[in-house]
């Protein structure tokens, strides 16, 4: 079984290497600050372990009052899990650091995101956008876009 | 005297047959040789994700099916998978075998196309892939004989099955289950030491194994490069830790390789169909649920190992009668990220088949 890693124990060590990068903390999840992402991306790849090396699954929600952004890990080495998230504040140019140097994986995720909810990933190499086409009206994944 | 000369960039698709449905690669040449690939994708989008937010957690289940339509069982269920996890219910176990079988006789049905449709790209014109089709058309006949549609399915439920299979369905599995260890000889005969196939595929597509894990490949594809990982036996889900069969891994991660692990897993599917039928229990196939499905406020992200990958859904309940976000992972879309480096340097028709070999159906690339 994949063991779900809690977010509380993968804090402490994020907080002892990075100590404002932590936000919030529950037996799920870990929140950490948007501008810190790719530091603690990359500790959370490189520690032994940790270890991990396999972003599943990146995606995005609207909560109306802020966005956040949803990082599902595993380490296949170690064969656990973690959920890493970020909130975004506002609904107005939304700008979250890419995780792209760290996993390849977020390639496409990123552009996805960028097309349907409008977060623009700095630092990505292609950010344009990857299912509607250049000009379309708003981001459809939107709570108010309809 | 040095020629000059200059790259020349060349649409493949959207209408190009070899690429599986309306799916365009901007390609960059420097003669015959590929400089840069860009997948531009989007044709078949019809905003699944968006539906689901205006439809009860029932009625986005007909909606999977036409996401990967080459397996629309295995979306089914790995949508009311992920439902299940939120709302924390039940399954009996009748439900859970029965479940497994469809799983694996659709395993093995997209294992064929994607098989098929690779050798065709390579030229062999519709000779071995009309074999295929005839085994996928028995499997078409006991899916049909199960819910009465050959290729979008609506089978599963909340909580279960929508039905029992008919008693006739199980002989007829049981027959197939003994045919096709020979029919998948008969591939191998035909197959597996083809000077042609082997000259096409072997060193070529090479997707090697630290790529593929940081570019989150899945499936055939990450197993391909040798990464010992099926979400089957690293994070069980139904039955699967009560039967035994064996993880197919490659080597050099080239289109061998990925071609190998899918005619090896298509023997270990029969194998786990084998075992299913034997243990299959008896009794309902539905936990007895409320009309609407109003799962608890939370989220939940259910995964299972599709034929094409790990297919999640990622589902947020605010209690409401539709979930708040219901995102969905792709194999095929995530797949197609290393696409790129495995063709640059080589020539314009090695990237025919790598992108056969990665197998993508576009209704689960565009959602």
């Amino acid at each position: 079984m994949t063991i779900p890693l809690s977010g509380r124990d993968v804090a402490q060590k994020v907080a002892e290497q990075f100590p404002k990068a932590v936000n919030l903390c529950d037996g799920a999840c870990l929140w950490v600050e948007p501008v810190s992402i790719v530091e603690v991306a990359r500790y959370l790849r490189d520690t032994p372990g940790l270890d991990f090396d396999y972003l599943v699954n990146l995606t995005a929600v609207d909560f109306w009052e802020h966005f956040e952004v949803v990082y599902h890990l595993v380490s296949i080495k170690r064969n656990h899990s973690l959920v890493l998230r970020c909130q975004l504040q506002g609904r107005q140019e939304l700008v979250m650091p890419s995780v792209v140097e760290v996993w390849r994986g977020a390639d496409f995720q990123e552009r996805e995101i960028y097309d349907m909810l409008g977060i623009r990933f700095s630092n990505h190499p292609n950010l344009r956008r990857l299912l509607t086409w250049e000009g379309f009206p708003g981001h459809p994944l939107r709570k108010d876009w309809l | 005297m040095a020629l000059k000369t200059e790259p020349i960039v060349v649409n493949m698709g959207p209408q190009h047959p070899s690429t599986h449905g309306v799916f365009r690669m901007r390609v960059t040449f420097d003669g015959e040789i590929i400089k840069d690939l860009e997948p531009v994708m989007g044709y078949l989008h019809r905003g699944v994700e968006k539906l689901a937010e205006s439809r009860t957690y029932t009625q986005f289940i007909p909606l999977t099916d036409r996401l990967d339509y080459l397996a629309s069982m295995t979306n089914n269920l790995a949508y009311v998978l992920a439902v299940e996890k939120l709302g924390n219910i039940e399954v009996p176990p009748r439900a859970q075998y029965l479940r497994v079988i469809m799983a694996e006789m659709m395993r093995i049905s997209s294992h064929l196309m994607a098989v098929g449709f690779m050798i065709n790209d390579m030229g062999a014109f519709y000779t071995p892939l009309l074999y295929m089709y005839r085994e996928r058309e028995k499997l078409l006949d006991l899916f049909e004989m199960v819910c009465g549609q050959r290729l979008t399915y609506n089978y599963m439920r909340i909580g279960g099955l929508s039905h029992d299979v008919p008693p006739e369905f199980l002989p007829a599995l049981k027959k197939f289950v003994t045919e096709m260890p020979g029919f998948i000889d008969e591939y191998d005969q035909l197959l597996k030491e083809n000077e042609i196939l082997l000259a096409r595929t072997k060193g070529v597509g090479i997707l090697s194994k630290e790529l593929a894990i940081n570019s989150s490949a899945s499936g055939p594809v990450l197993r391909g490069s040798g990464v010992k990982w099926d979400i089957r036996k690293a994070d069980p889900y139904l039955v699967y830790d009560k039967l035994n069969f064996e993880i197919p891994t490659g080597t050099v991660g080239d289109i061998y390789d990925r071609y190998w692990v899918r005619m090896v897993e298509m023997r270990q599917s029969v194998r786990i169909l084998e075992q299913a039928i034997e243990q299959l229990p008896a009794g309902e196939v539905r936990t007895a649920l409320p009309h609407l499905v109003r799962p608890p406020c939370g989220e939940a992200y259910g995964h299972i190992e599709a034929p094409k990958g790990e297919l999640g859904f990622y589902i947020i309940s605010d209690t409401g009668v539709a979930p708040y976000r219901c995102h969905i992972r792709a194999p095929s879309l995530i797949n197609l990220t290393a696409l790129k480096d495995m063709v640059v340097g080589r020539m314009l028709a090695d990237a025919i088949i790598t992108l056969g070999s990665i197998d993508i159906v576009l209704g689960e690339v565009d959602r």
